[in-house]
């Protein structure tokens, strides 16, 4: 089982009052794009066993979202920070890596 | 003028819990910056109530004011006051970015009384519902078996309980079966 902070609305919710929307922090490829750089933004996702950086929706609470830091292996949640960000925040990844001394770091 | 009937039409059930139709609210969604001062001031006129805190659920004279998310309020009057209360928040946020929608007749208000309140709620919510995680006059948005729902306490052995009207008769049979006697897990209301 999964517990999030939501921080919209400072709310612990049950994996199954949100709604996962995969990967955080992809860059958004449109009209004008290369086939490469296009096919980049809709298929190629990162799979890491490991620490991985997710979009949630707080969907039967506020509504909102936000993004999530998460160990895909353990479950164990890193922290949640705000949807409003393009990276997580730095005080996050230190917070990973101290944990996760293997870690290569956060790359988009 | 037709006449105004409730999802629920008066449904009642004796349980662990007792389980009733709130008869008719008055119900404006209200969605705005909750920081501005023009919606505080439009809000304490028409409820009588100050401006949440987040999660909060506000109560005076003439209404409550519950918040629902970080730009968005659920304004509770007498059923008969919404059309009014709408007009005046349209007229006082007017220029202002903000949505204020009448949804009296979208939604479905149950009166949830009993010892047993948490412990019946706690069948089909993932909600903490412990009184230190919810205490009273703190809303709780989320789900009810499959069913988005939003309930508060008002004192420790009573709740209001809102959700879509489309879904009010099956929520109220949930309820029903989850408020069965004997079925209790004992564990909120062992704690009190
Ligand atoms: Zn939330």
């Amino acid at each position: 089982m999964l517990i999030l902070t939501c921080p919209n609305c400072g709310i612990a919710a049950d994996e199954t009052e949100l709604h996962a929307d995969g990967q955080a922090h992809i860059t958004r490829h449109g009209a004008g794009a290369s086939d490469d750089d296009l096919e980049t933004y809709l298929f190629m996702r990162n799979n890491p066993k490991g620490v991985h950086f997710e979009r949630w929706r707080h969907v039967y609470g506020c509504g909102k979202w936000f993004h999530a830091a998460r160990c895909t292996m353990t479950l164990e949640v890193f922290g949640t920070y705000p949807a409003q960000t393009l990276e997580p925040p730095k005080e996050l990844v230190a917070k990973i890596k101290k944990k996760r001394p293997d870690w290569e770091g956060f790359v988009k | 003028m037709s006449n105004a009937v409730t999802a629920l039409n008066g449904a009642k059930y004796s349980g662990l819990i007792d389980i009733a139709d709130a008869g008719l609210m008055g119900m404006i969604t209200l969605r705005g910056d909750l920081a501005s001062a023009a919606m505080a001031k439009v809000v304490k006129s028409i409820t009588g109530a100050k401006m949440p805190k987040p999660r909060g659920v506000e109560t005076a004279g003439k209404g409550s004011v519950a918040w629902m998310s970080p730009d968005e309020l659920l304004i509770m009057v007498d059923y008969p006051a919404a059309d009014a209360a709408e007009a005046k928040i349209t007229d006082a946020l007017s220029g202002q970015h903000h949505l204020a929608v009448n949804v009296s007749d979208a939604r479905a208000v149950f009166d949830l009384t009993g010892d047993h309140l948490r412990d019946v709620l706690a069948k089909g919510s993932p909600t903490n519902l412990n009184p230190d995680a919810l205490p009273i006059g703190e809303v709780r948005r989320t789900r009810l078996g499959q069913l988005a729902v939003a309930f508060w306490f008002t004192d420790e052995s009573a709740a209001k309980l809102v959700c879509f009207r489309s879904v009010g008769d099956h929520v109220f049979k949930w309820l029903a079966n989850a408020a069965q006697n004997g079925s209790s897990p004992n564990f909120h209301s062992d704690m009190r």
